[in-house]
């Protein structure tokens, strides 16, 4: 290869990388993140994206350059060179992918086994799903229910999670993770939230007619005013 | 005249035998609710289904004669259509609307209608962003919207992408092996004319309130919440899984019986590879499919339980057999496609392909590794969490073999005489976009990234970069790369290039800002969406109407070129496989002569190399036209 298409190549490719970084960059792809998985979970997500930026790049970089510098003209008859194949190269194409994915293997793995992994003093919630509403309940607390999901910041929070009819899903952008709630199985979901506020609460998986409307939200407050709460709904229950 | 109208084989016998078994199977299901002391008419769900939707289609596949020979064959009654060959080939347009045993014929049947279901689909993806334009359309209420997503899917799956490529396979596979046919034409023949009953009937599911659960109809949802659509869904996959069944066991025994003298399986073009490890998969996932349906179905109408909960059943059971099919299938709309990426990019760069052997491994390889990733699609399913490492491990490896093709072709291109006509731009189109769908699926098949966007738009806009980007950009090349061979005539270039540069932008307009819609928290399959997402929602809709013009220019270019195109050559592209040695379009036994294969399908620059030798004095002269 000549040292002038290497230059071509390389800046072609420097140039798609660079548009698709800033393509990464610029938007708001992920909204805030308000739990411990979420952390983790969107390191993943920008480290996956920067080898997939590369390997994009690299393409684009071969396919924009042999447009540019390949092209035959119409009345062109000749061949191109019969090359049939090059066992180095193709094991190097073999190989790197192969470590590429691997890694992000290893990298998920990780960050699924420590998400997974419950604190101390974890609380129970468990959630019931039916068409088309959600209601949650505090083991704790003497089974007191609430349409809206109140969760204290910072405590580890297992859910415990059925369904009387279809499936459903739990999903809480914010929160990153999802589950499905499936009639005659108990599904569970652990999270940690980190961030106090209130965020959308989203049925995520076709249930019939009302699924576009089945939501709630699920309010993160701080852990004193959480405590104060359940005690009410206690007080209320008894 | 009248008599040979309703009696012999064709649409005018199809006119009353439907109606006919119809009545039969409704008189059947009367007959045994009433002997079983129920009341024999009150529940409609058994009647419809097997007076409409098992008997009715039969009788209209004898009708219009799909059955004849087999039936004269055991009534012991002459079958003149073995020797006369009556059955064969097409002389007028009208041949095209009867059972024909001609691959060709049956490759263009095959074509249009599956073009006819892919604009179907089309109008429907425009209703589904009308309605999303907006946060708070309403266009169409809940059920509406629900119906519209699932149609449209499943009528892009199963009645477009899959058949499409059976089609240009049915056309192209046996030329390429120096066949007359394939190995069983009134198989073939059979198994198209299920395709348009499987199509009608998701489409007729409007008329009694459509299925709604989503083309992967997920129960208990399907299988018992929705109405009497969901057995539409039900049955209408039952005809084209059948119908994919029965071709891909044709593709298989023509490919390995029916090769050319020296056309061994290192001689085959890739094409023909592709669709060889695609029918493998076919026949061994497809019979999944049938068998969730059925259960589905029986839950639904004859309250069964093998899904629902109450009564035993296991609702993640129907997405374990689901996806056990589902996810070869997304290799079943891909490998196809590679095989014609393989032809074009090789014939347009005027280079061998890269690394011959190792693009034919890797197609083994991935039908292998398809078949250990389909839970998957089920990460956060709720299934049992050990199974989502290993999953997760398969479900990345499978990147290396599709990597291994990119590069390849990548590597093809290179240092070659790029001629970018219109099927080269959609194969340079195809491996940009599959890049960005491959890659989106590495995303997801890491367990934490797709605990976050799964079932998202994330999702959406992963499976129309593969789908679109991937399958149908393939579709477009292959039919404008064999439009000369099957039509006789060339295609206009010019509207081809716009064509491609259209579809090309609008497609990413329309399909890039829902990864962001997604990643940000958009559900999918959501008829009303929060008003934070309506200024991208409004600009994915706008896109989405300048996508679907763009077909409005394929479809002109398609009609007007087939009727008044320029008279195509023999070998208008200089290519080596064997279709293009015979005349455009083949005669009714394709080769005079059967062909002797001496070498690699593939030997562009290299001096005196062949492909085939066809007899010498029939051999059509290769007129050098410029490419």
């Amino acid at each position: 290869m000549r040292r002038g298409s290497i230059v071509a190549l390389l800046g072609i490719g420097l140039v798609a990388g660079g548009v698709a970084t800033a393509v990464a960059l610029i938007p708001t792809w992920l909204p805030v993140d308000a739990s411990r998985q979420a952390g983790r979970i969107d390191f993943v997500f920008w480290f996956v994206i920067a080898i997939c930026i590369a390997l994009f790049a690299v393409v684009v970089a071969v396919i924009v350059y042999s447009v540019l510098r390949f092209r035959a003209a119409p009345d062109d008859l000749e061949d191109g060179p019969p090359v049939h194949g090059h066992t180095g190269l193709e094991i190097t194409w073999t190989a790197i992918p192969f470590v590429l994915v691997t890694a992000i293997a290893i990298v998920s793995g990780i960050v699924l086994s420590q998400n997974d992994a419950q604190g101390a003093d974890t609380l129970r919630v468990n959630v019931q799903a039916q068409q088309f509403e959600f209601t949650f309940s505090y083991p704790s607390a003497g089974n007191a229910t609430s349409p809206v999901l109140r969760l204290p910041v910072n405590r580890s929070v297992e859910f415990d999670m059925r369904s009387l009819d279809v499936i459903h899903a739990f999903f809480v952008p914010q929160f990153r993770e999802q589950e499905d709630i499936v009639p005659g199985l108990v599904t569970h979901l652990h999270i940690t939230p980190d961030r106090i506020g209130t965020y959308p609460f989203i049925c995520n998986e076709l249930c019939g007619l009302g699924h576009s409307l089945m939501r709630t939200e699920v309010i993160v407050m701080p852990d004193k005013a959480f405590n104060r709460w359940l005690a009410q709904q206690k007080a209320g229950t008894t | 005249m009248t008599r040979r109208f309703l009696l012999g084989p064709g649409f005018g016998r199809a006119l009353w035998m439907t109606p006919l078994w119809g009545a039969i199977g409704f008189g059947i299901v009367v007959l045994c609710r009433w002997g079983g002391g129920w009341h024999p008419l009150l529940l409609s769900e058994p009647l419809i289904l097997v007076a409409g939707l098992v008997a009715a289609p039969v009788g209209f596949l004898g009708g219009i004669g799909a059955f004849d020979y087999w039936t004269n064959y055991v009534l012991g009654k002459p079958t003149p259509e073995h020797e006369d060959h009556s059955g064969h080939g097409a002389k007028s347009w009208k041949d095209y609307f009867r059972v024909n045993t001609d691959h060709k014929v049956i490759g263009v049947q095959y074509l249009v209608t599956t073009m006819i279901f892919f604009i179907i689909g089309g109008m429907l993806a425009m209703l589904i962003r009308a309605q999303l334009a907006k946060p708070q359309s309403t266009y169409f209420g809940p059920h509406t919207y629900n119906a519209l997503f699932s149609v449209h899917a499943s009528l892009m799956i199963f009645l477009f992408i899959i058949p499409a490529f059976a089609g240009l396979a049915n056309f192209v596979v046996p030329l390429m092996l120096g066949a007359a046919d394939m190995a069983f034409p009134r198989l073939n023949a059979l198994s198209f004319w299920l395709l348009p009953i499987a199509g009608l009937m998701m489409l007729s599911s409007f008329f009694v309130g459509a299925f709604a659960g989503g083309w992967t109809g997920y129960a208990p949802l399907n299988s018992t919440h929705e109405g009497i659509g969901a057995i539409f869904f039900n049955q209408g996959v039952q005809w084209a899984g059948a119908s994919s069944i029965m071709t891909a066991l044709n593709f298989l025994v023509t490919i390995i019986t029916m090769r050319a003298p020296g056309m061994t399986f290192w001689r085959m073009p890739l094409l023909v590879w592709a669709n060889f490890t695609t029918s493998l998969l076919v026949v061994v996932a497809t019979p999944f499919i049938a068998g969730s349906q059925f259960f589905s179905m029986f839950d639904h109408v004859m309250h069964t339980a093998f899904f629902t909960p109450v009564g035993g059943g296991y609702p993640l059971g129907y997405q374990h057999i689901f996806w056990f099919y589902s996810h070869p299938a997304v290799y079943i709309m891909m490998l196809p496609g590679f095989g014609i990426m393989s032809e074009v990019i090789a014939v347009f760069s005027r280079k061998p392909v890269f690394g011959y052997r190792l693009m034919a491994l890797s197609l083994m390889a991935i039908v292998v590794l398809g078949f250990s990733v389909w839970a998957h699609h089920m990460f956060t399913s709720g299934m049992s969490s050990w199974l989502r490492v290993p999953m997760m491990i398969t479900t990345l490896l499978i990147a290396v073999p599709t990597g291994i093709k990119i590069f390849s072709w990548l590597a093809t291109i290179w240092g070659g005489k790029l001629h970018l006509k219109t099927p080269m731009l959609f194969a340079l189109g195809f491996l940009s976009m599959f890049v960005i769908g491959g890659l989106s699926g590495v995303m997801l098949g890491a367990v934490p990234i797709d605990q976050h966007v799964t079932d998202t738009y994330f999702i959406v806009a992963h499976i129309h970069y593969v789908l679109f980007g991937g399958s149908v950009f393939t579709i477009f090349a292959g039919i404008y790369y064999w439009f000369p061979k099957m039509t006789g005539r060339m295609y206009d270039e010019r509207l081809g290039k716009l064509h491609f540069w259209l579809t090309f932008v609008g497609f990413n307009l329309t399909f890039f800002p829902m990864h962001i819609l997604g990643t940000e928290g958009m559900a999918r399959r959501i008829a009303y969406y929060p008003s934070r997402f309506a200024g991208l929602n409004m600009f994915i809709s706008l896109a989405s109407f300048g996508l679907g013009a763009s077909v409005l220019v394929f479809l002109y270019n398609m009609i007007t070129s087939w009727r008044f195109g320029e008279i195509a050559p023999a070998n208008p592209w200089r290519a080596m496989t064997l279709e293009w040695l015979v005349s455009s379009p083949p005669p009714t036994f394709n080769f005079d002569e059967i062909p002797q294969v001496v070498g690699s399908p593939y030997e562009y620059g290299v001096v005196g190399a062949q492909h085939a030798i066809l007899a010498p004095s029939r051999a059509p002269e290769l007129e050098e036209v410029p490419v």
